[in-house]
């Protein structure tokens, strides 16, 4: 078992035929993942990488038997993608393009409600269950299939986390990397749920990083729903105030989003905090030897 | 993206929303010209910087003739503003707003912006005006009204009236009110604003509502489709280090510190910072180089770095997932050379063909140190940088 994708999850990539859609799709289909084709509106049609390319994703839907589509268009076109995705009945939407307008992604997020669709991201890495399917864009070859559930808003800190988990020979048994925007589709708190209920996770890794209050509400969360060895680290101890540090949602305001206070949180739930992301394996290690003893 | 106050302002103006009249102007005999035109018998001179806490700084002086305007404009322009949120350098003056003077009854806080856990548009608004809102919010929580704007239906009329009774609105002002909330509502949709706060709203004596200040910040995702804000930046209230790395296409932002930073991802780049820290250092600056650390953007992301008389030494940590890591060591080689680095360059990297990677490092001849790992990779630098 695994989260959200597995060797079963039947592929279409959006933005098919651009430079990152084929670097991408070429990745994963190296990587194993069922790719079953992909859209791009007027190139309907073609073949590309070996694969059928549609004009519409309610056309490719219904050729493919597709249940979860991959996004690499660019901004101005990504809401229309993800609501194209959601209408052709897609279950599963990961959004990796960055620099969506924040209002763009608050009607996108209220239609998604509405029918029930799944997204991660925007503006992510994507998502992994390793030896099965890889969505996105993270380097297939350092995970190794195991029992970490790892959720993060943090791409690169997120390959920290598999580094480490593959090193001390933990493994994963999925990565959701859910993305640097303030409004996004899938939260801290529906993968911790769901990693609680998949028998094969044995523990989880949660990175976060400053601005807003996600963290802390997973904290609360985790309280009184998390059976599971919990560690996490929490990126931005150090940044100043006010400043955007890169990602749109990680800004510290009005005093709010602070590093410090996710951390507390989080320790105050039971969860092992490292305080360097070079301390996750050991903090995973050392939260299932707590929990077990 | 930030727009000064007489920008916010002009944007009020074209969607009907009363403000007081007024002139910016960049020199003195402008400022007195503005007031003679305003006309009345007292101003105020108000300082345009990217920035709160203009008044307690001295940039903002009511004055009681068309020459103490201009003396006051003289104090004020061409000389930084220093006030609490942008201390210790402050931001340069160079414009200011000249205004009528309005008789005020009351004073209101009103805001627009995104809340992220509701992830809604979020109407803001308190009787406390002229205060910061996070203190009301502090000291009397009872004080803040908040109506939540369904993005289907918008903002209702119906939440505009909770709004303007509860703010002890009455008569001809509760439909003004509403009108102007409205119209507050289609201006933050339609320019892609992250938060609009006016603060005060002032209802005058007799009765007329008016948005004294302004402070609008546009969401900076949205900015190709909003050219004509686009252009109304203001580079100069930047860190000169931040415009330039902007223009370069590189994520940065100038701190206080003596080590220099380079990293692939914005996590990344915040828990290096947290790294160097932990270790006792200090970071000098947040970069972000992205999925790609081609030669090219290393080389300009080192020339940036370098801006900084601060740094001490550099260090570069960079994950290489599908990037190999030999790719990326032959990049900051190159960048290393072309730039002519003096100081020392700490690299740590990981990820696929790291051993090679470090090897042609090791090899290179540069004042490069290959780090094993990113806890001795950020003792090096900060022992590197102790000097």
């Amino acid at each position: 078992m695994s989260i959200l994708v597995d060797k079963n999850t039947k592929v279409l990539c959006q933005g098919f035929t651009g430079k990152q859609g084929t670097f991408h799709s070429e990745q994963a289909l190296a990587y194993g993942t069922k790719m079953v084709g992909g859209v791009t509106p007027g190139k309907g049609g073609q073949s590309h990488l070996g694969l059928p390319v549609f004009n519409t994703m309610r056309e490719a839907v219904q050729k493919t038997g597709a249940n979860a589509s991959v996004i690499y268009v660019p901004p101005a076109f990504a809401a229309d993608s993800i609501l194209e995705a959601a209408d052709a009945g897609i279950e599963l939407v990961v959004c990796i393009t960055e620099g969506i307008p924040v209002l763009d992604m608050l009607n996108v997020k209220a239609a998604l409600k509405a029918n029930g669709t799944k997204m991660v991201g925007p503006n992510c890495p994507g998502v992994i269950t390793p030896d099965e399917c890889k969505i996105g864009i993270m380097p297939g070859s350092i995970h190794l299939r195991g029992k970490v559930g790892v959720v993060s808003r943090s791409g690169t800190l997120t390959y920290e986390a598999v580094h480490q988990t593959t090193a001390l020979g933990l493994g994963q048994s999925t990565c959701v990397g859910i993305g640097g925007d303030p409004i996004k589709g899938l939260n801290f708190i529906e993968c911790l749920q769901m990693f609680e209920a998949d028998p094969e996770t044995e523990a989880i890794i949660m990175v976060g990083e400053i601005g807003g209050t996600d963290e802390e509400a997973a904290a609360e969360y985790i309280k009184s729903h998390v059976s599971k060895p919990v560690a996490a680290y929490i990126a931005g101890q150090t940044a100043p105030k006010g400043k955007r540090m890169g990602h749109a949602g990680a800004i510290i305001s009005g005093g709010s989003g602070l590093a410090a206070d996710k951390m507390r949180a989080l320790e105050q739930a039971g969860v092992v905090v490292a305080s360097s992301p070079t301390g996750l394996g050991e903090a995973v290690m050392a939260a299932i030897k707590a929990r077990k003893a | 993206m930030n727009l000064h106050e007489f920008q916010a302002k002009q944007l009020l103006q074209s969607y009907h929303i009363p403000i007081p009249r007024g002139e910016v102007v960049t020199s003195v005999e402008n400022a007195i010209q503005a007031a003679a035109n305003i006309g009345g018998d007292a101003w105020v001179v108000k300082a345009q910087v990217h920035a709160g806490g203009r008044g307690k700084a001295g940039g903002v002086k009511v004055v009681k003739s068309a020459q103490e305007a201009g003396q006051v404009a003289q104090a004020l322009l061409g000389k930084p503003l220093v006030t609490y949120q942008n201390a210790p350098e402050g931001q340069p003056v160079n414009q200011v707003l000249v205004e009528q003077t309005l008789l005020i009854a009351r004073e209101l806080y009103l805001s627009l912006l995104v809340d992220r856990s509701l992830e809604r548009v979020v109407v803001v608004a308190s009787s406390a005006g002229g205060m910061e809102i996070e203190e009301v919010a502090q000291s009397h929580p009872d004080q803040i009204l908040q109506e939540v704007c369904d993005p289907l239906n918008g903002l209702m009329d119906y939440q505009a009236r909770n709004l303007a009774f509860a703010l002890g609105l009455a008569g001809e002002q509760i439909s003004a009110f509403t009108r102007l909330l409205k119209s507050l509502y289609r201006l933050f949709k339609e320019n892609d604003l992250a938060l609009l706060e006016i603060n005060p709203l002032v209802v005058t004596e007799d009765g007329t509502l008016a948005a004294l200040d302004c402070k609008m910040s546009i969401d900076d995702n949205a900015l190709y489709r909003q050219k004509k804000l686009a252009e109304q930046r203001d580079w100069t209230q930047d860190d000169p280090k931040e415009a330039a790395a902007h223009a370069a296409g590189l994520n940065y932002i100038a701190l206080n510190g003596n080590i220099g930073c380079m990293v692939n991802g914005a996590g990344l780049a915040m828990a290096t910072m947290d790294m160097i820290k932990l270790h006792g250092g200090a970071p000098a600056n947040f970069l972000d180089v992205g999925g790609g650390a081609t030669a090219e953007t290393v080389a300009k992301a080192f020339k940036i770095i370098l801006a900084d008389n601060n740094v001490k030494a550099i260090l570069v940590n960079i994950f290489g997932g599908i990037m190999r890591c030999d790719i990326i060591a032959e990049g900051i080689m190159t960048a290393v050379k072309e730039v002519g680095i003096q100081i020392p360059v700490v690299v740590r990297l990981e990820g696929t063909n790291v051993e090679l990677g470090r090897k042609m490092l090791n090899e290179s001849g540069l004042s490069i140190i290959s780090a094993d790992g990113l806890t001795d990779a950020a003792q090096r630098v900060v022992a590197a940088a102790g000097v």
